[in-house]
């Protein structure tokens, strides 16, 4: 399996930082090709930095960042974000709102107005994916927040991205509805053999959902522990009640609660 | 009754309200019409001097209009420019700021200098007086831009411009239209000083002629005139907003 993905000893300061303390530290990733990887982490441990580094949205002080081959030196243009706000604009109704980045990317974005049809029908499948099928024309604040956020995901896949970054996507949402998402992305990443990223705070949902997942330390961030997940796919809500998954959160829990005392 | 049909009447209630009771203080107190001349000698004027009245305000309102339109224009690409970048806004906001601060009465006669008297005083007026507002919500709107969302199309890349235009500008449309009826009553006080000063016709220069002859009900009838003018055209923009941004409008609170 080939690397899409590599985090190479990357340091990062932000020119805002009032102590001059890096975000993330040393920092060491790989993430295969179609690979799911979750990283988990104490909260304000460079996280999110760790995302807008890999999209190209912010550059290493020290260290390289590659992705698809390539070293990151603008937006890489081919990931696809959701985050904890759905942040759907209201002025567009749910279908617009999934179309908005084929607006901005290339090829898609000089094609759009002649094939709108090919990519309506595009997003309405997505639509009906992630269960909202048929709801495409009413507008984002008419929908229940999980709506919305099946909705985000809809957005972050239209382009038919090779890499998905998805940042607590689903931390504000009730745990029900939480659960049925798990397994609305697990399909969608079976469906679509796409790279993804997902940062949380929720260890059942790394563990759930992740083949890879690494835990990252306080401030500055760096990787502590890599672990990869064998639970085989299709996995089935159940596996979460088994001992084994117990097992690997409790592991996981250890990793955190140790993080948490070293800062 | 119900709640809705009230909330309809009100505003009719109130304002025939507020007319009987100056119409019944005048006479209870006997107020002398030099004073404070009742509704009803006012209305007696307005319908006297109707082709006056009627002629001078028509003059008003394409003042106010033009130079409303002058501020729309420009408040909206100032705007567009100060929102989306923080060194432009940080740099001229002193300047904005201390050029609103100035009466624009005080700058009439510079503006006499420049063109004489005649129709641009007025209309730059009704411009420089209203500008300000539409800038300062527009630039609003178009910084306060949610940073995740900014980030999901910069990483798809696309250029400050592209998030000005998809995201700032749609986003900034309740704050202008908001500016919009803020601005529209600033026009006319804008172009009525510009009458009064430099202008040989409108309503502002009626009221200087008015007032300097003692022709008190005249005075007032003009000035009832302008605010019938400026309701029309304050319900005229607030119609605006609502058929253009009402996806903003859906609090519970504004129903």
């Amino acid at each position: 399996m080939s690397v899409f993905v590599d985090i190479h000893d990357v340091t990062h300061v932000y020119a805002r930082a009032e102590d001059g303390l890096p975000a993330v530290q040393n920092l060491n990733l790989k993430v295969n090709k179609g690979e799911f990887a979750a990283i988990v982490g104490p909260s304000g441990c460079g996280k999110s930095t760790l995302m807008k580094l890999a999209t190209g949205l912010q550059f290493p002080v020290e260290g390289t960042v590659i992705v698809d081959g390539k070293q990151v030196g603008a937006p890489v243009k081919l990931a696809g974000m959701a985050f904890q706000n759905p942040t759907m604009l209201p002025w567009r109704t749910t279908l617009d709102n999934i179309l908005l980045p084929l607006e901005i990317v290339e090829p898609h974005r000089s094609r759009l107005r002649r094939h709108k049809a090919e990519y309506v029908a595009k997003a309405e499948s997505l639509l009906a994916q992630v269960g909202l099928k048929g709801q495409g024309h009413k507008f984002p604040w008419q929908l229940s927040g999980g709506m919305q956020q099946r909705a985000s995901l809809c957005r972050a896949l239209i382009h038919e991205p090779k890499l998905l970054m998805l940042d607590e996507p689903f931390g504000a949402l009730d745990s029900f509805t939480r659960e049925e998402l798990w397994c609305v992305m697990r399909d969608l990443h079976a469906a679509q053999k796409v790279t993804i990223i997902l940062v949380t705070h929720d260890l059942r949902e790394a563990a759930f959902l992740a083949d890879r997942i690494f835990c990252m330390s306080a401030r500055p961030g760096r990787i502590v522990a890599e672990r990869e997940v064998e639970f085989p796919r299709p996995r089935d809500l159940e596996i979460t009640y088994t001992p084994e998954f117990s097992a690997l959160v409790h592991e996981l829990r250890g990793h955190i609660a140790q993080a948490r005392q070293a800062a | 009754m119900k709640t809705k049909n009230k909330l309809a009447l009100a505003p009719w209630v109130f304002t025939v309200g507020f007319f009987a009771l100056w119409e019944i203080l005048c006479h209870v107190l006997k107020i002398s019409s030099f004073i404070l001349p009742a509704p009803s000698t006012i209305m007696w004027a307005v319908w006297e001097y109707r082709s006056q009245l009627a002629y001078h305000a028509m003059h008003t309102l394409w003042m106010t209009l033009a130079g409303f339109g002058l501020a729309v224009g420009f408040g909206l690409l100032l705007g567009m420019v100060l929102g989306s970048s923080r060194l432009i806004n940080a740099g001229t906001y002193p300047l904005l700021v201390g050029f609103n601060s100035i009466p624009k009465v005080a700058v009439v006669p510079i503006l006499v200098f420049w063109f004489g008297v005649g129709w641009v005083p007025p209309v730059m007026t009704a411009f420089l007086i209203s500008f300000f507002p539409i800038v300062v919500n527009v630039a609003t709107g178009i910084a306060t831009v949610e940073p995740e969302m900014e980030d999901v199309l910069r990483a798809l890349g696309a250029s400050k411009r592209d998030i000005v235009f998809k995201v700032g500008v749609p986003r900034a449309m309740p704050y202008f239209f908001g500016s919009l009826k803020v601005a529209i009553t600033l026009a006319y006080v804008g172009s009525v000083i510009g009458e009064q000063n430099a202008s040989n016709v409108g309503i502002g220069n009626l009221l200087t002629r008015a007032s300097a002859a003692f022709e008190v009900p005249l005075v007032w009838a003009a000035l009832v005139v302008l605010a019938v003018l400026g309701v029309i055209m304050y319900a005229i923009t607030a119609y605006a907003e609502r058929s253009m941004t009402g996806w903003a409008q859906r609090s519970q609170m504004a129903a």
